[in-house]
């Protein structure tokens, strides 16, 4: 069954240095506070996973949390670059960043194998791309039906997922509604997974279409209002735009980055 | 309001116009952000109410009244025929080839309409560091037609893409069938200076249509290969004193 405990208590026994995490959330729902309590934290050499890295991950690796990143595509949604990540690869400033490199749906179905159990996932995908040349974990596969060439990409397995969602009960069970993205395959897939919600409610009143993880696929559930700041929860907060506008002059010199880390963190690089 | 006076337009929204006018109604596109998205949702509200777009978010059918700033926004949902997960939107919707047009942008686009949105450089050690594939690689090999907008210049229309990042006509003509891939590729591009399309022999991307006062010699210098010209080079319609309305209302209520 789920714990349901404080976020830095939580971080502190679920993510460790070293391990794989994978925080999802696809626009909607981003686990920000979590993030931001890794890097208080001071985790490092995290494998970090994502389909869109986003301002979260930005941070992470500005932050020298991370020395190697899984993702499909690292923008600023909406407003461009995100320059953290760009230091990192372009300069290896702070630390250097191996980067593991797939497409969207390349990454959807990596998370589905590991929530399902195999070994891979097989898509019609890459085809005629040059990302199977530089990235290791896309091969072909032959079908052996048809025999139609295919890809194939291994099952993610993350040691931790961290995601957020709109609600828990007190046992730990979690409803989350909207845009869903990847969360519910990365929660199954990994070892060990951390939800943080908006509030916790003594039980939970059905919401149809909100995906329910039972409490036994969670290993622990923070209460974290306003957790996904600035991205949005669908009924709770709107996604603060502006914020992510901003984030791209913060972001984009280094020693403002550090100044903002140090006064919004209380962390150093 | 001033009716705007269709002689006083912008290149960007010539270009934007010109976009929204290659969405059929009744179809379905599987829309990128920025350019895409803001031609996509100019069509529905002119000639396409019933064009149907496709978030990689899982929004299907969105119907938004403002531009999103990003793929994910809660307008989007909230205003869905039906918002699935990630893994769903990508295995069920886009790769049996059940959506119609793919609507692209690049950082890069070469002659055979190969796209770049990866790196500006060697892989390893890029000059430029661009977001990735994101959904596009799929999109590009799954729908039945890719269009794709950008704005022109030398640096982005190159003879060779730094990197494949979506697969286009590869080296020309037959290369997409030789690799299995499903859909037809790009059938047009649209630009801020003309449209270009594949030419039925080569695949090679020429240049089929002007905007209105351009000269092919503009569209040459903005353009990193020797440009081939159709010999039946059409000029785009200026765009309607309507077009530039519904543009500006969509462009301010989404500022």
């Amino acid at each position: 069954m789920a714990e349901v405990i404080g976020l830095r208590e939580a971080v502190a026994e679920l993510v460790r240095d070293g391990d794989t995490v994978a925080m999802e959330g696809f626009t909607h729902l981003i686990p920000v506070a979590a993030g931001q309590e890794i890097i208080r934290q001071r985790r490092t050499g995290l494998t970090l996973a994502r389909m869109t890295p986003d301002i979260i991950y930005d941070q992470l690796i500005g932050a020298g949390c991370a020395g190697k990143l899984i993702f499909s595509w690292g923008g600023n949604p909406g407003v461009g670059s995100l320059h953290r990540f760009r230091d990192a690869v372009q300069h290896s400033w702070p630390v250097p960043l191996e980067i593991e490199e797939h497409s969207h749906a390349g990454m959807a179905n990596r998370y589905v194998a590991g929530a399902s159990g195999l070994p891979f996932a097989v898509l019609r995908g890459y085809t005629g791309t040059d990302l199977a040349g530089h990235t290791g974990t896309i091969k072909p596969i032959t079908c052996p039906f048809t025999g139609e060439r295919l890809t194939a990409v291994p099952a993610l397995n993350p040691d931790v997922a961290i995601v957020h969602a709109q609600r828990a009960d007190r046992a730990g069970n979690v409803q989350l509604w909207g845009i869903t993205g990847v969360q519910k395959e990365a929660v199954l897939a990994a070892h060990r997974a951390l939800v943080t919600v908006e509030e916790v409610v003594p039980e939970l009143p059905p919401r149809p279409g909100a995906i329910v993880l039972p409490a036994w696929a969670v290993t622990a559930v923070a209460e974290v209002p306003f957790g996904a700041r600035p991205s949005y929860a669908q009924d709770y907060y709107d996604r603060d735009n502006e914020a992510y506008q901003a984030w791209d002059a913060i972001s984009r010199d280094r020693a403002e980055f550090g100044r903002w880390l140090r006064e919004e963190l209380g962390a150093e690089v | 309001m001033s009716t705007p006076d269709s002689a006083d337009y912008t290149t960007d929204e010539m270009m934007s116009v010109a976009a929204a006018r290659a969405l059929r109604d009744g179809s379905s596109c599987f829309v990128g952000i920025g350019l895409p998205s803001t031609a996509a949702n100019l069509a529905r509200r002119l000639h396409a109410p019933n064009l149907t777009l496709v978030y990689e978010s899982g929004c299907l059918g969105a119907k938004p009244s403002r531009l999103p700033l990003s793929i994910g926004d809660g307008e989007l949902a909230e205003t869905a025929d039906a918002v699935v997960s990630v893994p769903e939107v990508f295995n069920y919707w886009l790769q049996p080839g059940r959506i119609d047009v793919g609507f692209l942008g690049a950082a890069q686009l070469d002659r055979f309409g190969n796209i770049n949105t990866t790196v500006i450089g060697e892989y390893a050690d890029p000059k430029v560091r661009l977001p990735g594939a994101g959904g596009a690689p799929e999109i590009a090999a799954s729908c039945r037609e890719v269009f794709v907008v950008l704005r022109q210049s030398a640096r982005a229309f190159v003879e060779e893409v730094d990197f494949v990042t979506s697969f286009g006509h590869g080296h020309g003509k037959g290369d997409r069938r030789r690799l299995g891939l499903p859909g037809a590729g790009p059938t047009l591009v649209i630009t801020d200076l003309g449209v270009l399309r594949p030419d039925p022999e080569t695949a090679e991307l020429t240049l089929t249509e002007l905007h209105p006062g351009v000269e092919p010699d503009q569209v040459r210098a903005a353009t990193g290969w020797p440009l081939r010209v159709a010999g039946d080079l059409a000029v785009t319609p200026a765009p309607t004193e309507q077009e530039l309305r519904v543009l500006r209302e969509l462009k301010k209520v989404s500022a």
